[in-house]
């Protein structure tokens, strides 16, 4: 039985597309025929970081509107075995998707995949409502922020409200907050706000805490997911992340700040 | 300067953190608790409607009347100011 799942957020930045990149290659690397498609019509990025941008020849809204079959438009992954992109354009805007169209890719794709992630764009409009709207789970990504916990709230009452399963009555969207940019000594200083306020907060399971990791912007340079990167504390944390999706009880790691040895503390004190 | 750092650092404020989250939580009860009608989004309605109430009675100056909306953590409060024309000589006198 496949899985569509919406990587969302509401506010813009907060690592939509990093995390369906990461996501949609760990489920690869488990084994899962996964594909990944790009929602931010006008507007792309995920063919960038997942380092396929010279190999786009057509793309979503050419299979919804020009008469363009799936399988042209469709990217196969280089790297990994089972990880495909469907890429959007850069030209037209969101206005050029609709649900008819959305609808008869999304089934064509459920039949030969077993995960279908779509990265969202920002905002709660059409974009944004074309991505989560066929979805059985979603990834609401919120940054450990203000602006970031209430527009995920707004989202998940959208998803709630506005979505196929709602509008049909089906079982709920299944919701997952993955909260990144987590850095656990501002967290420790009291500076930002800590998961157990933001899960007391919105109120729905965590599936992963991704930390504030420099690595992120070294592998979206070089045009790699960053849970291909083996040093990378956020790759890690990804990795627990499609295990947990998976269904796996993984313990969260990076939520408390590294133990450091005396000789760092020694350093730090003597600036 | 290190010493007075020390000082102050003693005498800690209030966390950020703990007042961002006291905020989402009471702007967040708020949102979640708006359905169609209710809220502020109604408010120009509200207005509209009172002041062709009050004008069945009075006359008075559109730009007179004001209204205000408050939410706080357990109370929400609606503001409504009007200013009346000078009443002075022969209104509101009761029969003989």
């Amino acid at each position: 039985m496949s899985k569509v799942i919406v990587v969302t957020s509401g506010k813009g930045g907060v690592g939509k597309t990093t995390s369906s990149a990461a996501i949609a290659t760990g489920l690869a690397l488990r084994g899962k025929k996964t594909v990944v498609i790009d929602f931010d019509v006008g507007l792309r990025n995920l063919d960038l970081i997942m380092g396929v941008e010279r190999r786009v020849v057509f793309d979503f809204i050419n299979v919804i509107n020009d008469g363009i079959r799936l399988n042209q438009a469709l990217i196969k992954d280089k790297r990994v075995e089972n990880l495909y992109i469907l890429p959007t354009s850069q030209t037209r805007d969101k206005e050029a998707l609709n649900k008819e169209g959305v609808e008869k890719v999304v089934e064509e794709l459920r039949k030969e995949f077993d995960y279908v992630i779509c990265d969202s764009p920002a905002g709660i409009e059409k974009g944004a409502h074309m991505a989560l709207y066929f979805a059985d789970e979603a990834i609401v990504v919120t940054n450990p922020e203000v602006s970031s916990v209430r527009d995920s709230d707004r989202i998940l009452g959208i998803l709630n409200s506005r979505s196929r399963r709602a509008e049909r009555g089906e079982a709920p969207v299944r919701q997952h907050l993955l909260l990144t940019r987590y850095d656990t000594e501002r967290v420790a200083k009291g500076e930002m706000l800590k998961l157990e306020d933001v899960l007391e907060i919105l109120a729905i399971p965590v599936l992963g805490v991704i930390p504030q990791d420099d690595t992120v912007l070294q592998c979206s340079n070089i045009g790699v997911p960053v849970i291909l990167d083996d040093r990378s504390m956020a790759g890690q944390a990804y990795k627990d992340a499609v295990g947990r999706l998976l269904g796996e009880t993984i313990e969260l790691r990076f939520v408390s700040p590294p133990r450091r040895g005396f000789m760092h503390w020694l350093l730090r004190r003597s600036a | 300067m290190r010493f007075f750092d020390f000082f102050r650092r003693a005498r800690q404020d209030i966390p950020s953190a703990d007042t961002a989250k006291q905020r989402l939580q009471v702007i967040l009860a708020y949102e979640r608790g708006s359905t169609k009608g209710s809220g502020p989004d109604c408010l120009p309605l509200v207005q509209k409607e009172i002041i062709q109430v009050i004008r069945k009675y009075f006359e008075i100056d559109e730009s007179k009347v004001t209204v205000d909306f408050e939410r706080g953590d357990g109370i929400s409060m609606l503001e409504v100011n009007i200013e009346l024309p000078n009443l002075a000589g022969g209104a509101g006198r009761p029969a003989a």
